[in-house]
């Protein structure tokens, strides 16, 4: 017996004979967050909704918590908190309400259902809006809803779909404290577009692009990607890219704009003090020296359209 | 979990003006109708001079109500069983309900019996209405259960039909007009079949099987006609909702 909260098994998904996902497998643990991004129309709603029994796969099984989603579909379901992209709300209803019917369909027993719903106003931050219309609430706070709806059972495995979008700033740190927060003794999937959001709250990543997953594993290795071992040199009068590379620990240059140079090290190589050092001997104008970041979207942009196999990682 | 699904119907058509709007119209129409029926009874009977013409005031305002409510829901339950399924489907609330812990036999029956629940509150208040005349009278109250049956049976079969109706669209206004037209074609079978009354479709109008609750008489076999056609029409809608899942 492992101690799995989500196992997904070679989930193939297919509409009308095209693959919408394919042969997606993953599993997660208790305590993990887990982002899973991916371009538009990449199958991550697809998926989810597999995950959550919203949609029966073609192909491959999903198990919550070690209980299979298509043998027993009620004892999974009750251990999923789901919030879909678009979310669903009771307009009709008051907030209050709305909360009440939800704890009381995702059987929490009747007593502790006020409590139920006051503890996930108070996470959401919607103790205020309690009598308030659904339907009269703004956009960040009908999103909020949608999220209390989802953790108010407090269960095992939290799937939100774009949680973040159509918030404010502040919102949005405050949802992605909450996320922290369910996932430090929960397990959580959120999807996004967004990628620092990725990197702030998801302790693994998934990268999915044409239903295929192209990158599963630790945050870690995605900001090793990012990073890489590049540094950018700014000199006023520059040597040419022979010259650079007698230093030693430096295998490739390249220059970016007159006056800018991009080089690349090998590994665990520190070149940075002996390239200070050469250009004041040689005078060349030394005026700038960073770490150079490939950004998010470059490595995520690289993954999604290089036709290069899964990178796989085993989780820290 | 069957009741909370349908404590959830009952909230959401309380909580719109539509539900609210729908039963006092009825009862108004009722009312009046009940009123007029006493009424019409002493003017009436007044003229009957021979026993053999003469009819108990249940039954001669029993029937004119009664009738009048059996015609009277087929415009009411579509406007109320429309939005049952194509609303939430056009609103994406579907997956609200398809991720909590139940079967979709279960979100089928909460939101029938929610509806029936709804409109049986219109059974009540008419029994109620009626049994008032014994007060003067001394009135025949097995009709009148044996009529409550009967037009709650014929809700709950409209309820059904309308269910199914509301689960094949997102247009709830689509779902009412069907539901109508299908509604309307059942109840009115008979009559085409007038010159044949033993015609097999004539048998599967509606109203020939609530004539027999009409004049007092509780049949089996109009029981499982009734019961066998709400059973129908709800297997159809689960099995609409599996598609759902099933071819997304």
């Amino acid at each position: 017996m492992n101690n799995f909260t989500v196992e997904a098994n070679e989930l193939t998904r297919l509409y009308g004979g095209r693959e919408a996902v394919s042969n997606v497998s993953f599993t997660l643990s208790k305590g993990q967050v887990l982002g899973f991004l991916g371009p538009n129309g990449a199958g991550k709603s697809t998926t989810m909704k597999m995950l959550t029994g919203n949609l029966a796969p073609s192909n491959g099984s999903v198990k919550i918590c070690g209980i299979d989603m298509m043998e027993s579909p009620k004892e999974a379901k009750a251990l999923i908190g789901y919030l879909p992209e678009m979310r669903p709300l009771y307009k009709e209803l008051t907030v209050d309400e709305y909360l009440t019917i939800a704890a009381r369909l995702h059987r929490v027993s009747a007593g502790s259902i006020k409590k139920a719903v006051e503890v996930a106003k108070d996470r959401c931050g919607l103790g205020h809006m309690s009598k308030r219309l659904i339907e009269n609430l703004s956009n960040g706070y009908q999103q909020r809803v949608g999220i209390a709806q989802a953790i108010i059972h407090n269960p095992m495995v939290v799937i939100l779909d774009e949680p973040t979008v159509g918030l404010d700033p502040i919102q949005i740190r405050d949802i992605r404290a909450l996320i922290r927060e369910v996932g430090a003794e929960r397990s959580v999937i959120i999807s996004t577009h967004i990628l620092p959001e990725v990197e702030m709250v998801c302790d693994h990543v998934q990268i999915i692009d044409k239903g295929k997953l192209v990158f599963n594993g630790a945050i870690d290795v995605l900001k090793k990607h990012r990073i890489g071992n590049k540094l950018l040199i700014g000199m006023h009068n520059a040597p040419s890219t022979e010259e650079m590379l007698k230093i030693a620990g430096i295998i490739e240059a390249e220059n970016v704009s007159a006056g800018l140079m991009r080089v690349r090290f090998a590994e665990d190589a520190a070149p940075a003090e002996s390239i200070v050092q050469t250009a004041v001997q040689n005078g060349w104008g030394l005026y700038q020296i960073a770490p150079d970041q490939t950004s998010l979207e470059d490595v995520f942009v690289q993954l999604t359209y290089q036709d290069q196999p899964v990178v796989e990682q085993a989780a820290a | 979990m069957i009741i909370n699904v349908a404590r959830k119907e009952l909230k959401s058509m309380f909580a719109s003006p539509m539900g609210w709007v729908i039963l006092s119209l009825l009862m108004f129409s009722f009312g009046t109708y009940y009123l007029n029926g006493v009424n019409d009874y002493f003017a009436v009977m007044s003229g009957a001079m021979r026993p053999a013409e003469r009819t108990g005031v249940t039954q001669f305002v029993g029937q004119m109500v009664y009738g009048f409510a059996s015609f009277m829901v087929l415009f009411a339950v579509p406007l109320l069983s429309m939005r049952l399924i194509s609303e939430e489907r056009r609103n994406q609330t579907l997956p609200f309900l398809f991720s909590a812990p139940i079967s979709l036999t279960e979100i089928v029956m909460g939101k029938f019996i929610g509806l029936v629940a709804f409109l049986s509150i219109l059974v009540v208040f008419i029994g109620l209405m009626l049994s008032t005349l014994n007060i003067w009278a001394d009135i025949d109250f097995g009709f009148i259960i044996a009529n409550s049956i009967g037009l709650l049976l014929m809700i709950a079969s409209f309820s059904a039909l309308g269910l199914y109706f509301s689960s094949m669209t997102q247009q709830p206004v689509i779902a009412a007009i069907l539901t109508f037209i299908a509604l309307f074609a059942l109840m009115f079978l008979d009559r085409f079949f007038a010159g044949d009354p033993s015609n097999m479709l004539a048998s599967l109008s509606l109203t020939r099987h609530f004539q027999s609750f009409s004049g007092g008489l509780i049949d089996t076999g109009d029981i499982a006609y009734f019961l066998l056609f709400i059973i129908t029409f709800l297997t159809l809608t689960v099995r609409r909702l599996d598609a759902d899942r099933l071819r997304g």
